[in-house]
């Protein structure tokens, strides 16, 4: 999928709870984005937003059950995104290391 | 070690990190204004950063590259949203053409750092990086794909040597 992102808006949209839930809920894959923003005190345009946002990130599909349209989360890109958050932790664990060690070091020189 | 906690929201491609250090908060944010000490940590040993433009005011832009163990030189750059010495700093980090432009081919991240005192000398400091994809985070990581791995004693040793000098 070709995407374009433009951080600001999606980094605002990714601190609202609204997106973590939908994620939750679309795990049964049972609603439509209608179905959905039934859930939320907001407009359906709104819900249908977050959707978009979650789909461009890879965390839900919409599939084809019938006639209807349904979310469903993609259990691989939850799966993908857990991983490379490991990752992170480790590249940021190492960068604190090194921090530390400068510290350290800056206090046994000034010592 | 120093790490105090962490906490990764998959669905939210969110990860918060906390962290103390023996040190006060004006020590602590040297390690971000100050460009020398900066690349001593930013980078992986096997992907050293040199940063060639740095100022934190809001609104400058910071430029960096990384020099990788084939020779490769990924360069990035921040937009500095957001700076409040020693307490504060908001920034949007992304990938840059060689002559330091963002490359806007590319997604970028928000990086948000706190800075506080917690008593007995002591400071704390919490990182939180929002993604707006997958793909976002495994393009940053393929920057440091190395890091994780133990420090080499050697490494160790070429910073104290320069400190020293220093």
């Amino acid at each position: 999928m070709t995407t374009t992102f433009d951080a600001d808006h999606i980094f605002a949209a990714l601190a609202d709870a609204t997106r973590r839930d939908i994620v939750l809920r679309a795990l049964s894959g049972h609603e439509g984005v209608a179905e959905l923003a039934g859930h939320y005190p907001m407009s359906f345009a709104a819900v249908q937003k977050h959707v978009a946002v979650l789909e461009r990130a890879g965390l839900v599909t919409k599939e084809r059950t019938g006639r209807r349209k349904v979310v469903c989360t993609n259990i691989e890109g939850l799966r993908l995104a857990r991983g490379l958050l490991d990752e992170y932790e480790a590249l940021w664990r190492g960068r604190i290391d090194r921090m530390t060690d400068l510290i350290t070091r800056s206090k046994e020189i000034d010592a | 070690m120093t790490v105090t906690a962490v906490r990764k929201d998959p669905a939210a491609l969110t990860m918060t990190l906390t962290a103390e250090f023996d040190a006060s908060p004006e020590r602590v944010w040297d390690l971000w204004a100050d460009p020398r000490q900066l690349e001593r940590w930013w980078g992986p040993p096997t992907y050293p950063a040199t940063f060639t433009a740095h100022d934190l005011a809001p609104g400058s832009r910071v430029e960096y590259h990384m020099t990788g163990p084939s020779g490769d030189q990924p360069h990035g750059y921040w937009n500095v949203v957001e700076a409040d010495p020693p307490r504060r700093l908001v920034f949007i980090d992304g990938f840059a053409h060689e002559d330091g432009t963002p490359n806007d081919d590319f997604p970028r991240n928000e990086g948000r750092v706190t800075i506080e005192p917690v008593g007995a000398g002591r400071t704390r400091m919490s990182i939180e990086s929002h993604f707006p994809s997958t793909e976002a985070m495994e393009q940053v990581l393929a920057m440091g794909m190395e890091e994780g791995l133990t420090l080499a004693v050697g490494q160790i040793d070429a910073i104290l040597t320069v400190d020293a000098v220093a």
